[in-house]
């Protein structure tokens, strides 16, 4: 029996199904004025140990530190040293080095794919200052500034991009999906979403073993739809584990805006206020105010008192990918009018006010950077670009399982000769 | 020595494992003070405290995800999947994240998790409470997929598979929790009790896995089967008169390749017997490695006897469920063939 026709369904709307669309397409002007930021002094800073009952507010607000003079102020202002923020900018500057570097060496050929972290780079970049690497991330694929803040060679981040015989990942993964457990960094996986609750696991083995350490997770707007994300919340809140589960809201997931994820309808933030948990909204591309919130989310998972939800509000300025056109979607110049500004800008902004550096000295930083970059790239494609140079064949084979079963052995033989 | 149920088999590995490495861990829906809906984590919250067995939120995907964090982080979670067939919410973590950590970290990462899940059909469960996956897990490189047919088995695999570093699918054939099926669900179910495999060491010791085992030595035609249908197996043949040799597979990954090949080479003649439906099915693998492997001794074709390619009926339990007769049949078959 077939579905009798419904004559009724030639009278619908072309809006009948409620989908959100974004504010500006290609062609428009770029205009953020329905946003509305609050000032630095806005946002209180609870006690560590304050129940999230009586910090909801924190969910719908926004924190932030440096305000538009480039000055810090408010209750989140972690009053860091002049050497630690230089250090943070020297971190935040090789990272979009590198990530220039990469790119145009996917557009040569070099490699087959790249992702920038444009725009986002206080935010790996924070949290790697604040955790230690006996800490875990369970990243996404654009908080590479976690490895380069630790000093992860950037030699062997060009290896595994290039999948040359010097890959510390043997050829297997797609370039940058890194793997450092050195460096406290978690395989990355290519499925989005999968580590945020397999960083809740990790950090309930911290808590198992009572050795004070604990995880981190990263996820994207997009992905919060997941259901890996309202796992983690709840089983993180369930069992109070020692996590940071961090949302990156940088408006983009691919072609879809945040409003597909369900960011029009509440915060990111405020999904946690449903599982119980602590919820923070942060300028993300503030150095400061991301330092001080994931500080503050540490002490409480340290303090054995649990998880803590973070959204950071941020913009992709680039494209998702390599692949991706995003002028196909968005106002080409829509980056540029961010109204929250640009977090490397920021910050040193904020180090000239306070006298901690000087244009001649920044720009001899970017001077010496872009050199390192340099001469890591020349070592990593004198070892081989894409095609150029791989691991052994063999490699193939191994770590399938701890140690192969016959099949594998077969095969690799075959493939061997 | 004591005699043991499969379930109190599996539940005494869980609990020796427990008492001698304090990284294992147990949990699941239900699995920690009831101690789960068949009673396989029975005590252990008791015995352990509840930091190492409990209770997880209805969330398969998550039970998994959280495991592999565990297991990443140095522990030897063991989690329960109360029926597999609700591990599908859980198929993305198992076969993209537990499968690949290893290799796609270049070693860094692995998740020595176990994965343990009643399954098979033979309760009037239905189509949500009856299926037989076996075979997807197969199909995925880094997962090893574990299936006991005996209470002694059950115990010594169990410990394997907790003791591996690698991920393991352990499914435990349900209809024979409590007693060895012969396949005639109209006679009273056996108890455990009067089967030798009930024997069961309280103590630790393992089964490897990757090991066949021959339940019956023949001479006529062999007869490959798991779980449940080993017993079913064992009953059609006695049955049918004919002098089959009936191998238990005991692990699909990894495959004891070498006890197939040593006997159908003997026999010449080869019956398969699984549970699941027959299209890509395990017995598929089977009869592709027999081939390639067996085919200037073969006598006659290779036969298979499967669960139909329909989901698992409710009102057709029985109609669904192999059959000795079936198997017999089957027999009769590869027997006969010139």
């Amino acid at each position: 029996m077939t579905q009798p026709a419904d004559p009724s369904l030639e009278q619908v709307p072309a809006d009948a199904i409620a989908v959100p669309q974004p504010h500006c397409r290609p062609g428009d002007e770029p205009d953020f004025s329905r946003l509305n930021f609050p000032g630095v002094d806005s946002a209180r800073r609870p006690a560590v140990d304050e129940s999230p009952e009586h910090m909801r507010e924190l969910a719908y607000g926004l924190i932030r530190v440096l305000d538009e003079n480039g000055d810090a102020g408010g209750a989140w202002n972690p009053g860091l040293d002049g050497d630690t923020l230089r250090r943070a900018l020297r971190a935040m500057v090789l990272t979009r080095l590198f990530d220039d570097r990469m790119f145009r060496a996917q557009r040569q050929g070099k490699t087959s794919f790249y992702m920038k972290c444009t725009g986002e780079e206080a935010i790996g970049c924070a949290q790697a200052m604040v955790l230690t690497t006996d800490d875990m991330f369970f990243p996404t694929y654009r908080v590479q500034g976690i490895l380069i803040s630790r000093g992860y060679p950037l030699v062997q981040m060009m290896n595994q991009i290039y999948s040359n015989a010097s890959d510390p990942l043997q050829g297997r993964q797609l370039p940058i999906l890194y793997s450092a457990r050195e460096y406290g960094f978690f395989s990355l996986s290519g499925n989005v979403g999968t580590q945020y609750c397999q960083a809740v696991g990790w950090a309930m083995a911290n808590a198992y073993k009572q050795n004070g350490h604990i995880a981190a997770a990263f996820i994207g707007d997009g992905s919060t739809a997941t259901y890996d994300f309202h796992h983690a919340l709840n089983f993180a809140a369930v069992y109070r584990a020692p996590v940071i589960l961090n949302i990156t809201n940088n408006q983009w997931a691919i072609s879809s805006f945040q409003g597909i994820a369900g960011g029009e309808q509440t915060t990111f933030a405020a999904r946690g206020i449903g599982y119980g948990l602590p919820a923070l909204r942060v300028d993300g591309n503030d150095f400061l105010a991301v330092h001080a919130a994931t500080d503050w989310a540490a002490q409480r998972a340290r303090r054995g008192l649990g998880a803590t939800v973070i959204e950071f509000y941020t913009y992709r300025a680039e494209g998702h990918s390599t692949s991706d056109d995003p002028s196909k979607y968005r106002p080409k110049d829509e980056a540029a009018h961010w109204p929250m500004g640009d977090p490397v800008a920021r910050l040193k902004q904020h180090l000239l006010k306070l006298g901690e550096s000087s244009e001649e000295q920044h720009q001899a930083m970017e001077v010496e950077l872009t050199a390192q970059v340099r001469a890591a790239s020349r070592e990593a494609e004198s070892v081989g670009t894409l095609g150029q140079s791989k691991p052994p064949v063999g490699e193939m084979f191994e770590q399938v399982f701890k140690s192969p079963d016959w099949r594998l052995q077969r095969q690799r033989k075959e493939v061997e000769g | 020595m004591a005699t043991m149920t499969m379930i109190q088999a599996l539940n005494s590995a869980m609990d020796v494992m427990m008492e001698r490495d304090p990284t294992v861990l147990v949990f699941g829906e239900d699995a920690g003070y009831f101690g789960g809906v068949f009673r396989a984590t029975d005590g252990l919250q008791r015995k352990y405290g509840a930091s190492r067995c409990f209770d997880a939120p209805i969330a398969e995907g998550g039970i998994v995800a959280t495991a592999i964090g565990m297991g990443a982080n140095g522990l030897r979670p063991v989690v329960e999947i109360q029926f597999v067939d609700y591990i599908y919410p859980a198929y993305d973590q198992l076969v993209s994240e537990a499968a690949r950590l290893r290799y796609r970290s270049g070693g860094e990462f692995w998740a020595p998790i176990t994965v343990r899940s009643p399954y098979g059909g033979g309760i009037m469960g239905g189509q949500t409470h009856s299926q037989s996956p076996e075979a997807i897990f197969t199909h995925v490189p880094g997962l090893k997929t574990v299936i006991p047919s005996n209470p002694y088995d059950a115990k010594g695999l169990l410990i394997s598979a907790i003791e591996d570093d690698d991920p393991v699918i352990f499914l435990e054939p349900k209809r024979i929790y409590n007693g060895p099926f012969d396949g005639h669900h109209d006679r009273p179910l056996q108890p455990w009790q009067k089967h030798p495999a009930s024997e069961v060491p309280e103590g630790h010791y393992t089964v490897p896995l990757g090991v066949a085992a021959i339940r019956r030595p023949g001479k006529t035609v062999t007869v490959l089967a798991y779980g449940t249908m080993v017993h079913v197996a064992l009953a059609a043949v006695e049955e049918s008169g004919i002098d089959a040799e009936v191998i238990d597979l005991r692990s699909l990954v990894p495959l004891d390749l070498e006890t197939i090949v040593t006997s159908v080479s003997k026999t010449g003649r080869c019956v398969i017997v699984h549970e699941a439906p027959q299209t890509s099915g395990f017995a598929g693998e089977l009869m592709a490695l027999i081939q390639q492997h067996c085919f200037y001794h073969l006598e006659a074709p290779i036969e298979r006897v499967t669960g139909w390619d329909t989901p698992y009926p409710h009102a057709f339990e029985w109609d669904y469920f192999i059959s000795p007769a079936r198997v017999i049949a089957a027999l009769r078959r590869a027997v006969e063939a010139v």
